[in-house]
């Protein structure tokens, strides 16, 4: 489609204050997509209405609560919750209300199954925290209302399913007791609460479920007290296990009396295994503990004899009881074999007879089986069939039925870490030279129809066939690299440690890999994945080799531990090598450098101080050796309010000699005073940005020097008092300090206090000026600032005499050790909306215009112009102002809706865009994630260097045709009109 | 203590009670989104689909979505100055700064941020409704004429009709006496065109 040519003159006229991104509706979907995800699912309610679609409603890690389509795995609806309104518990009332209680069981919510709408929220309090428990009885009636039961905060209450009403509250005031179970014995109308009480005493509660009335409270100690948790295998016993892991306690409390047996396990499993833990489960009858390499089933025979039923060694799932009749429950296990999982369905009281036995072949980029739902179906020969839900390591959703794999949902992608782009393989000659349209009358027969849609004479019909037409060019998802950079991989890392590439052109997964070095290990007891680099982005010498990506990750929460380093091929999505580091990684800083085989050198800072050079090689030792003293680094610790600026100093002096290590040393810190100053937000440039020019000509002629420098940190910190949220704190005891802070010499540049501002602060930095958006107490409104940055040591260049006669100081080296003279300007304004991300576009050569991408609290992606962020703004531009395009000024900055990049749509729960430059100029490719996923290209002066989408060949040629078709006729009738006079 | 829900039922009964001193360790705000039917019907939210409405408080503190009339309520909130952002796909709300007082428990102060104008009581209605969309301008024979290619034929147009006439209206004698002078002074060299190209 890229016309590259003259077009450039169109720049000048997008000057114009119209939206620059805006889009027809039909243009939807072209250049974008969008996909929803929901995350994690940490529970699944199927609901068991008989008519209508089938539908799982799920909880996740997320915050999600969503309804799903059980026959394809689609959303019908879907409620993204507060960041800290984390869902404790699920459950479907009446058939028609789904129930969630969330944040740590204070906030019960009814929402309307069939189409999501909130039905009554009602708040829980209670005086101390605890477990929180939700219970839907089926039979359980208040006057003709259905009741639930909800245990939080150390508080029973029950309430009505209608209208949320607390219909009575029992509290559990006893300053040790510890909640482990809430049970309610179908068809009774009591109330079994059991707990801990002092880690060694048990007791439990019986409460009439009509009114909350204490009917019975017993207690039994056990000097041996307790660990972890409890599993029901009956509505009246309990079994635990002992603080030392060794000895299960059998506890029933069958009519109010407690009574206990203990068994240690070395009697019922022969090899001593060591502590063991239980696996939770609803299952009657049967309860499952697990040591480090067995898990082994025990079912409870009458009077609290245990009996061993099955011992394993593979990893094993199972999931809670289904009731299929009125005595007998079901549930599903599943364990796993070499490359399959086996699937087998059991009655709870009878353990060899399976219901259903399936092998399933699986993935094994889908790691393990982290939880099993069951649900069951009426066949139509009226046996009972099974279908289960499984939620895999990598976070994805699957549902198995009939030995078959019928849908999966890829969720682990709502869980976004980081995000790098790779480019996709250059095409070669004679595989796929792009297909010449296939006849010339189909083609025309295409730009027919679009030039019948741009002029609006285009039937409904014929509306369709343009749309079909354009998702169809089946150019944007090639495999191949094209001339304009608009097709890449987007290789993302998601929070299960899995690798994903997906394609710009359509948002499909080209690959994806279960990382084997974040598999959790012996060494490594839980891996979390931290950053993605480009390791490897072959161009030059190396064209044969594939491009990977570095991915960093460590072994545990704590940032001394151990780091793994993998190294994945971006187009295979093979793990190409993995690293177990001795050392931890605190910081990572990609050099400038690359070896031979373009090979990014890597810094690796341990918690020791210490830098480690990487890739381990004697090439790339020696060309780091020549920048020895060239390369400097900061940290930051915001827990103590310092920056520091680093150097190297001479190699390890350890007892082991590792050439590849090398000790640093501090240049200088910045201590911001703690009782005053608190850091909330620190940015610096993008690394690898590219700035077209560092000359700006302003009005009359004259040029300002912007103030470039990589080493640029800009630092915000708030009062301590105004850290917290919003409204808990007042204007005069708040205050937000900005800083621009050069990172090689410690040189505070520019330093503005705003007075009765807090946070959040969400800042970019680009070029020479940052952009920041806080919380303006006094006005009661966010606000967004501009610092831009000029260097007036090169302001006297602009006399022309000193340019001819060589008296400039252009050529003079720029060094950020000799003082450099600064001048800043800066401006603010008032932004309607809170902010989630902010981010600025990046293009190829940094010529075109910049636009912030703002997300929004609604999650939304508004493109606003870095000229409304012009510190030049005045009231009254003069003329000359205005021709350089400077807009005059207004207190707020505008939200023109044409300008949102995510048009209608929403990406739910957004964490973060990113831009990156396509090879066309004009473009930028952005990419918004959080659980939803959206990707757009934007051209912020426009598409000035090829032909849109849009533009009508069959016009053009429409055109040519008749001006030929014009010159023809006129020069016949002048020859005719020649000849006339001549004869005349 | 009385059940707070009853209390949040006289609360919703009238309206005007917004900000209610609620049990325990703080207060409630409840208020009401009314979106007006009519606006914005262009399929982005049926008008009266409140579900995917979202009430969010200082910037996202506390989540929470509209009951089927519209109701929201915030409990637990400390005594301060607060700011309710609702955000619905289709409408533009401005956001609402709320004070809730320790001393004078349920009285209303409640200001949209964006104009300053103030709220007797809690009921938030979008400002604007948001089309996200350019529309496509119906088919005119002036777009066609405006466009690049439109002015190209226009041009043409004129060069081949009017300039004929042009010619023909002029006097035979001018026309004589000009192209005698165009033959004296000879063909006009592009050098001699250009300002600075004569002196060299």
């Amino acid at each position: 489609m890229a016309i590259r040519s003259f077009f450039l003159f169109i720049l000048f006229f997008s000057s114009s204050l119209s939206p620059v991104f805006s889009l027809y509706e039909d243009q939807v979907g072209l250049m974008d997509w969008h996909q929803q995800y929901i995350g994690k699912v940490k529970q699944a309610v199927f609901s068991s209405q008989r008519a209508g679609r089938k539908r799982v409603v799920v909880s996740t890690e997320e915050n999600v609560i969503a309804s799903l389509d059980l026959r394809h795995g689609e959303i019908f609806w879907r409620h993204l919750l507060g960041a800290d309104d984390v869902i404790d518990g699920i459950d479907i009332g009446l058939g028609k209300y789904v129930i969630t209680l969330s944040s740590g069981g204070s906030i019960l919510r009814s929402w309307n199954l069939p189409d999501g709408q909130m039905v009554w929220e009602s708040s829980l309090q209670g005086p101390k925290h605890s477990k929180s428990f939700l219970l839907v009885p089926t039979n359980l009636k208040f006057d003709k209302d259905n009741v639930l039961v909800v245990f939080s905060n150390g508080r029973l209450h029950a309430i009505s399913c209608i209208d949320g009403e607390v219909l009575w509250k029992k509290d559990f005031e006893a300053e040790s007791f510890e909640v482990q179970q809430v049970i309610q014995p179908p068809g009774s109308d009591l109330i079994y609460v059991v707990g801990f009480a002092a880690s060694y005493q048990f007791e439990m509660y019986q409460i009439n479920a009509k009114n909350g009335e204490l009917l019975k409270h017993e207690s039994a100690s056990f000097s041996s007290g307790f660990s972890g948790e409890v599993s029901l295998v009956s509505t009246e016993t309990v079994v635990a296990l002992d603080s030392t892991g060794s000895i299960l306690l059998t506890i029933s409390f069958q009519d109010g009396k407690i009574s206990s047996q203990q068994t240690p396990i070395s009697n019922l499993v022969e090899d001593s295994l060591g502590p063991a833990v239980i696996i939770p489960s609803s299952v009657s009858g049967i309860f499952a503990i697990k040591t480090d390499a067995v898990t082994v089933f025990i079912r409870v025979i009458g009077e609290g004899k245990l009996e061993v039923v099955e011992k394993t060694t593979h990893e094993i799932a199972v999931s809670d009881a289904l009731s299929i009749s009125e005595d007998q429950q079901a549930f599903a296990l599943i364990q796993h074999a070499s490359s399959e999982i086996h699937l087998t369905v059991k009655l709870a009281h009878d353990w060899d007879g399976n219901l259903l036995k399936e092998s399933v072949k699986m993935d094994w980029q889908r790691g393990l089986v982290h939880k099993v739902f069951i649900n069951n179906y009426i066949r139509t020969d009226r046996s009972y069939g099974f279908r289960v839900l499984i939620v895999m390591e990598d976070h994805s959703l699957l549902l198995l039925q009939q030995g078959e794999i019928v849908w999966s949902r890829e969720d682990g992608l709502a869980s976004i870490i980081d995000v790098t782009t790779s480019e996709l393989p250059v095409e070669r000659n004679g595989v796929s030279v792009a297909k010449v349209e296939h006849n010339l009358f189909e083609w025309l027969k295409g730009h027919m129809l679009k030039l019948k849609g741009t002029l609006m004479l285009a039937s409904p019909e014929d509306m369709a066939a343009i749309q079909s037409m354009r998702l169809k060019s089946s150019e944007k998802s090639k495999m191949t690299r094209d001339h304009n950079g608009f097709r890449k991989l987007l290789i993302v890392l998601t929070r299960a440690g899995k690798l994903f590439a997906l394609h710009t052109g359509d948002g499909r997964i080209v690959w994806s890999h279960l990382l084997r070095s974040l598999h959790k290990s012996e060494a490594c007891q839980s891996p979390i994945g931290l950053n993605l680099y480009q390791w490897q982005v072959p161009h030059h010498h190396a064209m044969d080799e594939n491009p990977s990506v570095l991915v960093v990750s460590r072994c545990g929460p704590s940032s001394d531990t151990p780091g793994v380093l993998s190294f994945v091929d971006t187009y295979t999505g093979k793990e190409l090598s993995s690293l177990s580091l001795d050392h931890a990684v605190v910081q990572v800083i990609p050099l400038p450098y690359t070896d031979s085989t373009e090979q990014r050198l890597h810094l690796l800072i341990n918690a020791d101080k210490h830098a480690h050079l990487y890739p381990k090689t004697s090439e790339a030792l020696s060309i780091f050796k020549r920048e020895f003293l060239n390369i400097y680094w900061y940290s930051v610790e915001d827990q103590n309010g310092i920056i520091k600026g680093h150097a190297l100093k001479c190699k390890c002096t350890g007892e082991v000699a590792d050439e590849f290590c090398f000790d640093t040393r501090d240049l200088w810190s910045v201590v911001f005073p703690s009782e005053s100053e608190k850091i909330v937000a620190t940015v610096t440039r993008k690394l690898n940005e590219v700035v077209h020019t560092q000359a700006k000509v302003v009005a009359d002629q004259d040029v300002m020097y912007k103030y470039i420098s990589r080493n640029l940190l800009f630092v915000a910190t708030v009062a301590p008092k105004g850290s917290g949220e919003i409204g808990s704190v007042t204007p005069e005891e708040s205050w937000l300090v900005a800083y621009l802070i050069d990172t090689v010499t410690g040189r505070i540049l520019h330093r503005v206090t705003h007075h009765g501002s807090q946070g959040p602060v969400h800042a970019v930095f680009s070029e020479n000026w940052v952009v920041y958006h806080y919380f303006n107490l006094r006005a009661h409104r966010y606000e967004m600032s501009v610092i831009e940055i000029y260097d007036q040591s090169r302001a006297d260049n602009k006399d022309v005499w000193k340019l001819v006669l060589g008296k400039h100081n252009l050529t003079s080296p720029i060094s950020l050790f000799s003082r450099p003279e600064v001048i800043t300007k800066s401006q603010s304004y008032f932004f309607t909306h809170s902010l989630k991300a902010i981010a600025v576009t990046s293009t190829a050569k940094g010529i075109t215009s910049k636009q912030l991408l703002l997300g929004t609290i609604g999650d939304q992606v508004l493109a606003l112009d870095k000229r409304f962020l012009d510190p030049r703004r005045t009231v009254n531009p003069t003329q000359a102002e205005k021709e350089e395009g400077i807009i005059p000024l207004t207190d707020s900055l505008p939200i023109i809706p044409q300008s949102y990049v995510t048009h209608a749509l929403r990406v739910e729960g957004l964490r973060g865009i990113i831009t990156v430059p396509a090879k066309l100029e004009s473009t930028t490719l952005v990419f918004a994630h959080g659980v939803d996923l959206f990707f757009t290209q934007l051209a912020p002066s426009r598409t000035y260097d090829s032909l849109t989408e849009d533009f009508s060949y069959a016009l053009l040629l429409i055109t040519i045709v008749a001006l030929v078709a014009a010159i023809f006729v006129t020069w016949r009738l002048s020859e005719r009109k020649e000849l006339q006079e001549k004869w005349r | 203590m009385a059940p707070i829900a009853r209390l949040l039922l006289l609360a919703l009964l009238s309206t005007a009670l917004t900000i209610s001193s609620g049990s325990g360790d703080g207060y409630t705000i409840n208020g009401r989104v009314k979106i007006p039917q009519g606006l914005g019907t262009k399929g982005f939210a049926l008008p009266g689909k409140t579900s995917n409405v979202k009430v969010i408080l200082n910037g996202g503190q506390i989540v929470t979505y509209l009951r089927p009339d519209g109701y929201f309520l915030f409990q637990n909130i400390p005594a301060g100055t607060h700011l309710i952002e609702v955000t619905a796909i289709g409408y533009f709300f401005s956001p609402v700064r709320v004070d809730v007082s320790a001393r004078n428990p349920g009285k209303v102060q409640a200001a949209l941020t964006e104009n300053r104008r103030g709220l007797s009581e809690l009921v938030l209605e979008p400002l604007r409704d948001e089309q996200y969309y350019e529309i496509r301008e119906p088919f005119s024979i002036m777009s066609v004429v405006k466009s690049p290619m439109g002015l190209m034929v226009g041009f043409m147009l004129v060069v081949v009709f009017l300039m004929p006439k042009l010619v023909e209206n002029m006097d035979p004698e001018e026309m004589r006496r000009a192209q005698e002078e165009m033959r004296n002074q000879g063909v006009p060299s592009l050098a001699s065109l250009l300002p600075g190209g004569g002196r060299n």
